[in-house]
This record gives C-alpha cells, sequence and structure tokens, in this order.
C-alpha cells in the first residue's frame, strides 16, 4: 500500500500526555479522541493535518502512558503513518494492533523537514521525500509481526487463529 | 539466562528463551481499569468468543477517575462493572479498592513468576514481587482475556547494581530517579531492568515497589528484584495459591551491567518537563510552590506516609499552598489512620483523600492552573501531565514533597528535622 503525504516533524520524546491528554479518556470514540490530538503540545496541529498527511519524529515517540487511544486519536485525526528515529514499546504494539502504520528510520527523520510531501511504500519500508528526491529505507518489521499487520491488526489474527483452533 | 528471561521461558513452555525472540506466554493475571476497560471490552466483543479464558484471573480496577468525576468517566466505570458482573471477574468496588499496582500485590493476587499483563504503563510495578509486569494497550488486554496467552519479544536484560548504604531521606524514589537522569527516558527502551546490590537488597518492599514502578520511565519493559526473605515475608499470608520462584543463572547475559555507588546519594527531584530532568536537592534553588501531591502507584503506601509524617506531624503545611494526600488503598489508608498518620495529615493543615490516580494524570483531586506548580510524588512531569499545559510538576521523594508542603518551595526533609 502507498501512503503520501505533507510532513508534521517533531522532537524527542513525544509523550502520550501530548498526543491524548489524560483529561479526554473519560471516552473512547475514535472521532472525539481526535478533536484533542496533540491540543497541549502543537495548539494548530488539527488545522495543519489533512488526511494521509504523515508524522515524522526524533527519538522514544509514544513515550508514557499505555493509553491506545494516542494511536487512535492520531489515526482518527488524520495521520496515515508516523516516521520516527525510535517508538516507546507500548505505544509501538498498540499502533500495530489498531492498524495505524509505523516506520522506523533515522536517516528518513534526519533528511526531512515539517511541510515536506513524502511517499511511502508499506511493503517494502521505502520512504521517498518527493520534495527533497531522496529515498531511504525502513527498518524491517519482523516475519511475526509482519503476519499480524498483513492481515490488518491483532483482533483480525486472533480471530483468525481461533477459528481456526489453534 | 536472566530473570526475566527464566519467567518468559517457563510461562511460554520453552527450556530456554533468548533476547529477541517472539514467543507465546501465557498470562498469570490481566488487569485493566476504568480508562482502559472500556476499549478493551469493546475489542474482546469483535473477537468472537462469549467467555474471558478464566474469570479469576482478570481483575478490574476503578481507580483513575473514580470515584467518577463526571458523567462520561461514570459511563466508562458502569460499563466497566457490567462487564465484570456478566463475565464474574475479580473486581474492587470504590469503599474497597486502591490504587490497582497498590491493590494487587496488597491482596495477594501477584505472586513471586507471575506473568502479568495491564492495560496501564505501570504495570512493571510487579517486578518488585520477582513477578514479570508489563504494561500494554487495550486490545492486547482483550485478546488475552480471550485466550490467556500474549506475543511478546524476549527482551534484553539491563542490570543495575547499587552499592552503598542509602543516607537518612533517600530511598527507593531516588535510585530510580538517578537511574532514569543518567539513562536517559529512553536508556532502557525494550529491556527488562533488573535490580541487584546491596543497596536494594536493604530496601523495604515500598521502596522496592517504586523502582519497578518507573522502571517504565526509562522505557522498560519491566524492572525486576530477585526474591528474597523480604519478599517471601510480605507474600507469605497473602498468598492464595501457589507460586514459583525464579532465580537467574550464574552465566546469564546482560546487555549492559550499570553500577552505582549510592552511598553519598542525596534525595533527587526531576525537574519539568521529564523525569530524567533530575537534579539532586543540594541543586534545586529556589523555587516556590502552589501544591503538593502525596500518593499514587508510586509512592502511595504505607512507608511513603510514615516518611511523610515524619516531616509533617506537630507542623503546618505553609499557607500558600495545598497538600493533598492520597492513600494508594482502603487498607494502606486504615493502617495510616491506627499508626495517627491521618491525624498528624490533618491537624498539618492537608487533605486526605480516598485512594484515587486523580491527580497524577490530571484527571481530578488536585488539577493545577496556568502557572502552577506542584512537587508530587508520583512517576510523570510531562508537559499538561496533572492540569494546565502551562503548569509545572517536580518528582520526589514523599519526604521531599513533606519538607516542600511546609516551607512553600521544594526543599530538604534536613531543613525541617536538623
Amino acid at each position: 500500500m502507498k501512503l503520501k503525504g505533507k510532513v508534521h516533524k517533531y522532537g524527542a520524546n513525544v509523550d502520550t500526555d501530548a498526543i491524548i491528554p489524560a483529561r479526554y479518556l473519560n471516552v473512547s470514540e475514535s472521532n472525539e479522541l481526535a478533536q484533542h490530538c496533540m491540543e497541549d503540545f502543537d495548539a494548530e496541529f488539527l488545522t495543519k493535518v489533512q488526511p494521509g498527511d504523515i508524522i515524522a519524529a526524533d527519538t522514544n515517540f509514544g513515550c508514557g502512558s499505555s493509553r491506545e487511544h494516542a494511536p487512535v486519536a492520531i489515526k482518527a485525526a488524520g495521520i496515515s503513518c508516523v516516521i520516527a528515529r525510535s517508538f516507546a514499546r507500548i505505544f509501538f504494539r498498540n499502533a500495530i494492533n489498531i492498524g495505524l502504520s509505523l516506520l522506523e528510520s533515522p536517516e528518513a527523520v534526519d533528511n526531512t523537514e515539517s511541510g515536506d510531501i513524502l511517499e511511502v511504500e508499506l511493503a517494502t519500508g521505502e520512504i521517498h521525500n518527493i520534495t527533497r528526491d531522496e529515498t531511504f529505507l525502513a527498518k524491517p518489521y519482523p516475519d511475526f509481526m509482519m503476519g499480524i499487520i498483513k492481515v490488518g491488526g491483532l483482533v483480525k489474527y486472533t480471530k483468525r487463529k481461533i477459528a481456526e483452533g489453534v | 539466562m536472566t530473570l526475566a528471561e527464566k519467567i518468559l521461558a517457563a510461562n511460554s513452555g520453552k527450556e530456554k528463551v533468548s533476547p529477541g525472540e517472539f514467543v507465546n506466554v501465557r498470562v498469570d493475571v490481566v488487569l485493566a481499569n476504568d480508562i482502559t476497560a472500556p476499549l478493551s471490552i469493546k475489542e474482546f466483543r469483535k473477537l468472537g468468543v462469549d467467555k474471558v479464558f478464566d474469570p479469576e484471573k482478570i481483575v478490574m480496577v476503578p481507580d483513575h477517575f473514580c470515584p467518577n468525576k463526571d458523567i462520561l468517566s461514570a459511563e466508562q466505570a458502569k460499563m466497566m462493572k457490567q462487564f465484570v458482573q456478566e463475565q464474574g471477574l475479580v473486581y474492587f468496588e470504590v469503599g474497597r479498592m486502591g490504587i490497582e499496582h497498590v491493590l494487587l500485590p496488597e491482596q495477594g493476587l501477584v505472586l513471586p513468576g507471575d506473568v502479568v499483563i495491564g492495560a496501564d504503563s505501570h504495570t512493571c510495578t510487579y517486578g518488585a514481587l520477582g513477578a514479570f509486569g508489563t504494561g500494554m494497550g487495550s486490545t492486547d488486554i482483550a485478546v488475552a482475556m480471550a485466550t490467556g496467552e500474549i506475543w511478546m519479544k524476549v527482551p534484553p536484560t539491563i542490570k543495575f547494581v547499587y552499592h552503598g548504604k542509602l543516607g537518612r531521606w533517600v530511598g527507593g524514589k531516588d535510585l530510580i530517579l538517578y537511574t532514569i537522569g543518567d539513562i536517559g527516558v529512553d536508556g532502557a527502551l525494550y529491556s527488562a531492568m533488573e535490580f541487584v546490590g546491596e543497596a536494594v537488597d536493604a530496601l523495604p518492599m515500598d521502596g522496592r515497589f517504586t523502582m519497578s514502578n518507573m522502571a517504565i520511565e526509562a522505557g522498560g519493559k519491566a524492572g525486576i528484584f530477585r526474591v528474597d526473605d523480604k519478599t517471601q515475608k510480605y507474600v507469605k499470608d497473602r498468598a492464595k495459591r501457589s507460586y514459583q520462584v525464579y532465580h537467574p543463572d550464574e552465566d546469564a547475559e546482560y546487555t549492559r551491567i550499570i553500577e552505582y555507588d549510592v552511598s553519598k546519594l542525596e534525595p533527587q527531584v526531576a525537574f519539568p518537563h521529564l523525569p530524567s530532568n533530575v537534579r539532586p536537592i543540594s541543586h534545586v534553588g529556589d523555587i516556590k510552590i502552589d501544591q503538593v501531591v502525596i500518593g499514587s502507584c508510586t509512592n502511595g503506601r504505607l512507608d511513603d506516609l510514615r516518611l511523610a509524617a515524619k516531616i509533617l506531624k506537630g507542623g503546618k503545611v505553609n499557607s500558600g499552598l495545598r497538600c493533598i494526600i492520597i492513600p494508594g488503598s482502603q487498607q494502606v489508608y486504615l493502617d495510616a489512620l491506627h499508626a495517627g498518620l491521618v491525624d498528624a495529615f490533618i491537624r498539618a493543615g492537608a487533605v486526605v483523600s480516598t485512594p484515587t490516580c486523580g491527580p497524577c494524570l490530571g484527571g481530578y483531586m488536585g488539577v493545577l492552573a496556568a502557572g502552577e506548580r506542584c512537587v508530587s510524588t508520583t512517576n510523570r512531569n510531562f508537559i499538561g501531565r496533572m492540569g494546565s499545559p502551562k503548569s509545572e510538576v517536580y518528582l520526589a521523594n514523599p519526604a521531599v514533597a513533606a519538607a516542600s508542603a511546609v516551607l512553600g518551595r521544594i526543599a530538604s526533609p534536613e531543613e525541617i528535622t536538623k
């Protein structure tokens, strides 16, 4: 699957309180959560983001809480994928589980600025910066995780396993 | 194998596991709370199963926004309770509950050698009992509720060795803040942390819970202690089922071994807006504060309240600020009451609240206004964590928090007691 969008770039340690403040966790509907995505951190985020846009970030993106509301809010806000130097581990699992695409590529992050247009081929991990005409390759997923991603997340993966009686 | 590898091998039916290996792990306890359970329940419904794998192994605790702070929170708590009743899960109602990571060990629901997954990042707290506890999201919890299993990548282990004898006002909170300050908020990313050495051997269980609790603040997957006499004593009268104690092998492989001499360590304070932004108390300077919070899954246990009471007893909370003290469970509350601590807190001018996570995540019971500063015994000081994005949170141990409450600025306990 090919994704294409404008980049919104952030620094290191973007935490889950920045992504979705806990005061909004009294709901779990994705569209309501999306209304407050990055609210305390980048007040213009929602007005800037067009469907399909991409977040690029430094290390440890999504650190902090286990709230799945964080990747849910990002996805529902229209972001098609997040590219970071590294991800916090619970956020990483959550994003895979709910079908928000993540790519780990320090080179792509270092050579991308806000406003650049990227094209991402999820199957190969190829990240093409159209604005700068540079191409980078993201770290490949282990086969086991690719299996979960390919069927569309952990619920579908498990449903299939249960149905097969494994 | 390291302690983490031993537990994961045993729970995945393997002789040996190695870092990086994907394993299907049998879980002993699955946990969710009032803000993460609703999403878990929605995902559980999609799985096409009617019943959870074992209702006695699934625990739900209304602690984050409970007692309900508003109508939407009440609806979430109600949804969780209805699911609990439908499935017959383990549940603690308001009035019998506690902050989940204080409550579960106290009730003997988590035991050494267990694998515990919780839809709460501080599930790593159970490492203090020699268990493998780790936080996951709601979907992972939904799958584990249905199948009793979850996939994991076996983490590499970093060993932390703490040499020396701790000073009077220095405890588990200071050791872990110092460690996070040293390695950074992603210093243990994807890794298990194993805590050893004479300084942590001497720590009471409550101090060990504090350390394990904040492993996630260094990016850790787990923060584990070896089981010793103190652990056994803590567990002995609480356990209602058998458990297995694991020890790391002599030739266990660690990705790093980090050693600290902590005999001269001062109380540590994490400045805004990262838990790694740590300074010793002597280098804090003059920082006026508006609020103090003593409690949470990090520092809401009896030893923590005793420490705070040593400073607050007979003293007065500074007229310029609010001091909010939250025992971590009903049992801690009752024990504190019987020990005269609650009396001391109220006479000093502090608020004593029923157990809740409330202020730690800016939920309620102590939300900060723009420009306000809080010294808190909690675990995170990210931007807006406890309220306004223009407020500031300073993390510290309960003695520093109490001394700061008296003096109205971030202060060392030495200033009160010398």
